[in-house]
């Protein structure tokens, strides 16, 4: 029982990741129909701005002031990237933006492979390492970190799209993007807003991974970026609440595979049940059907 | 029916093309039979090779069928693992080199496909983005795959000891058949109908054309001929590893496919030749190799998303003087710029 707690524990922590990016995913595929294959690199650059922020600054910064930091860095390159390389794809083929953001995403993995390097840089913790006890139990203080403060930016994030105008805005830019601009909705802002709320829960979320598992590399994005993705499809993409479950979901199923079945078929296991995702039930578990006209 | 006369061998243009190809033929096995190639060219000039036949292949379901396929390398993976393993298996029962290289790929591409049977079925309810998605997960699993089946493929080590039976004629001759039979099959009745679900998948429903059994056609014949270019890479180096077959590898095969343009064989072509050897040729830069890549892949959908060729073929009929390919009588004309 004890295992099985810790194991549901460890799920959750790699859930708070997956669910951090997904929800970057989920979002800009709600509002311009685009799967940014680009998010998982935004993630990859959030880990290294935190190192950078952490131990290359002249004087030391607090960790929730370099979270910060890091995660405005990570929106405005976010932003960044939306207005080079996706605002002029709005209205062409799906399949060109689609290459686009394969593009975007090789281009910045390989680019941070010159500005930082192949050699990992390892990532010294950056909390105390000392273990919260209770009882006969004890936690990591940075999977309680993991955990809490992902939940906190979720929620965050969910009074922001459902209380506040500029959140009305972005779900009325996801429904009908003609009548939104008719509305005397700036639709421009508003992507470039999504862009930037995205990439910073991205970027929280590489800090996080860069923390447990201290390599930081350019191809850190990739797996848990893929499998974010993963996790958006099954929650529905599009929708956000869909994206936090599918993160969780997949979080734990992986901690699950990995501790009660075998580690070497968790990817496979992953991206299986993405296919069965997609074949039985295309829209998701939260997701909306999308009719086709003709 | 006509008498022969040279005259009309010049409106043939398969023929016109397969001289061509001919001519290049000699004088590239020149080269490599006099050694001014060395070792290493010779090894790059079948990589392109290889290439020509991944992009041609994957031309069929993302060019001609139009559907999104970023799992490409899985299958030239899987033919050349089967394609490796059996080589390894009969290298001591056939004695022809080339004959067990036809055998071996014959077993690699009814694995692919089978594969791909696998793979087109799931692709007949998905679409656009999410087909993929489900294609580059089913790469990913069959990279797990393999490298899991320690047993009979060595596992993330590599599969050692493939026998080098591959040299440039055999490589040559069997890109040039790969080529044309996926240029006749696309310009045959059944090439036309995949070509119409490209343009719109209703209409040509609606005009009785049977969309899940040409996707599945495409899908299948595009994993088939993925497998003999993962077996002659197999066979030309010797050595291969599941990383030899990651997203990275369909990724670049895809790109290939869009800078040629999607939808032109030749375009492919063109794009293999310039993308394998223009990091060859820039060596000091070959760190910046998927820079140059990505950078292109963006430019390219930026400025021009047809890629080079757009659905356009080259055709060197088109080259030769007109008193070759003009038409002696109207009525025999078919517009040989179609």
């Amino acid at each position: 029982m004890d295992l099985f707690i810790e194991q549901l524990i460890n799920g959750l922590n790699t859930g708070s990741i997956y669910a951090l990016i997904a929800v970057g995913y989920t979002m800009v595929y709600g509002i311009i129909r685009l799967i940014n294959f680009a998010h998982g690199e935004i993630m990859m650059f959030g880990a290294y701005f935190a190192f950078i922020f952490a131990f290359m600054m002249p004087f030391e910064l607090p960790f929730l002031v370099v979270i910060v930091i890091t995660m405005i860095f990570a929106a405005l390159m976010g932003m960044l990237i939306e207005r080079v390389a996706y605002k002029r794809l709005r209205t062409a083929p799906r399949i060109s933006a689609l290459i686009t953001a394969i593009g975007m995403s090789l281009f910045l993995q390989n680019l941070a492979l010159l500005i930082f390097g192949a050699t990992p840089w390892v990532m010294k913790p950056l909390i105390s390492t000392e273990p919260i006890v209770i009882g006969n139990f004890s936690i990591a203080r940075l999977t309680v970190l993991t955990i809490g403060l992902s939940i906190f930016f979720m929620v965050l994030l969910t009074l922001f799209v459902r209380k506040t105008k500029p959140g009305k805005a972005m779900r009325a830019v996801s429904q009908d993007k003609e009548a939104a601009v008719l509305m005397g909705i700036n639709v421009n802002r508003i992507i470039s807003l999504t862009f930037a709320l995205g990439s910073a829960l991205g970027a929280l979320a590489g800090v996080f991974y860069a923390m447990q598992y201290t390599n930081v590399e350019s191809t850190l994005g990739v797996l848990p970026g893929l499998k974010a993705f993963v996790a958006a499809v099954f929650g529905g993409i599009g929708n956000i609440t869909g994206a936090m479950i599918g993160g969780y979901l997949i979080g734990i199923i992986e901690t699950f595979v990995k501790a009660y079945i075998s580690s070497k078929w968790v990817d496979a296991i992953v991206f299986g049940l993405l296919i069965l995702t997609l074949l039985f039930k295309p829209s998701g578990l939260l997701g909306k059907n999308e009719k086709e006209k003709v | 029916m006509k008498n022969f006369n040279y005259k009309n061998l010049g409106k043939n243009a398969l023929f016109v093309n397969l001289a061509a190809v001919f001519v290049l033929f000699i004088v590239l096995f020149a080269l490599v039979a006099t050694g001014i190639l060395s070792r290493y060219l010779t090894s790059i000039l079948i990589l392109i090779l290889v290439m020509i036949i991944m992009s041609t292949s994957l031309n069929i379901a993302t060019g001609f069928l139009g559907q999104l396929h970023l799992g490409h390398a899985a299958f030239m993976g899987i033919g050349a693992y089967t394609a490796s393993l059996l080589g390894i298996l009969l290298r001591d029962a056939i004695a022809s080199d080339i004959l067990l290289f036809i055998i071996s790929t014959i077993g690699a591409m009814v694995l692919a496909g089978i594969a791909g049977l696998l793979i087109g079925w799931p692709a007949l309810r998905l679409k656009g983005d999410y087909l993929g998605i489900m294609t580059l997960g089913f790469g990913e699993i069959v990279k797990t795959i393999i490298t899991n089946m320690k047993g009979l493929t060595n596992g993330a080590q590599g599969l050692y000891g493939i026998p080098k039976i591959m040299n440039f004629p055999t490589a040559f001759w069997t890109t040039v058949f790969v080529v044309t039979l996926i240029f006749l099959f696309m310009n045959s009745r059944h090439g036309r109908a995949i070509l119409s679900i490209r343009e719109d998948e209703i209409a040509s429903e609606s005009v009785g054309i049977n969309i899940s059994r040409y996707k599945l056609l495409g899908f299948v014949i595009a994993s088939m001929f993925a497998a003999v270019g993962g077996s002659i890479f197999a066979f030309n180096i010797g050595f291969i590893a599941p990383q030899s077959f990651n997203f990275l590898r369909s990724v670049e095969i895809f790109v290939i496919v869009v800078l040629g343009g999607m939808g032109s064989l030749t375009g492919s072509i063109v794009a293999s030749i310039v993308l394998v050897s223009l990091p060859e040729l820039l060596r000091e830069f070959s760190s910046y190799r998927y820079l140059l890549y990505s950078s292109l892949l963006v430019t390219m959908m930026l400025f021009r998303p047809q890629g080079l060729m757009g659905t356009k073929e080259f055709n060197l009929q088109k080259l030769l003087p007109k008193r070759f390919t003009e038409d002696d009588d109207l009525y025999d004309s078919k517009g040989s710029d179609s």
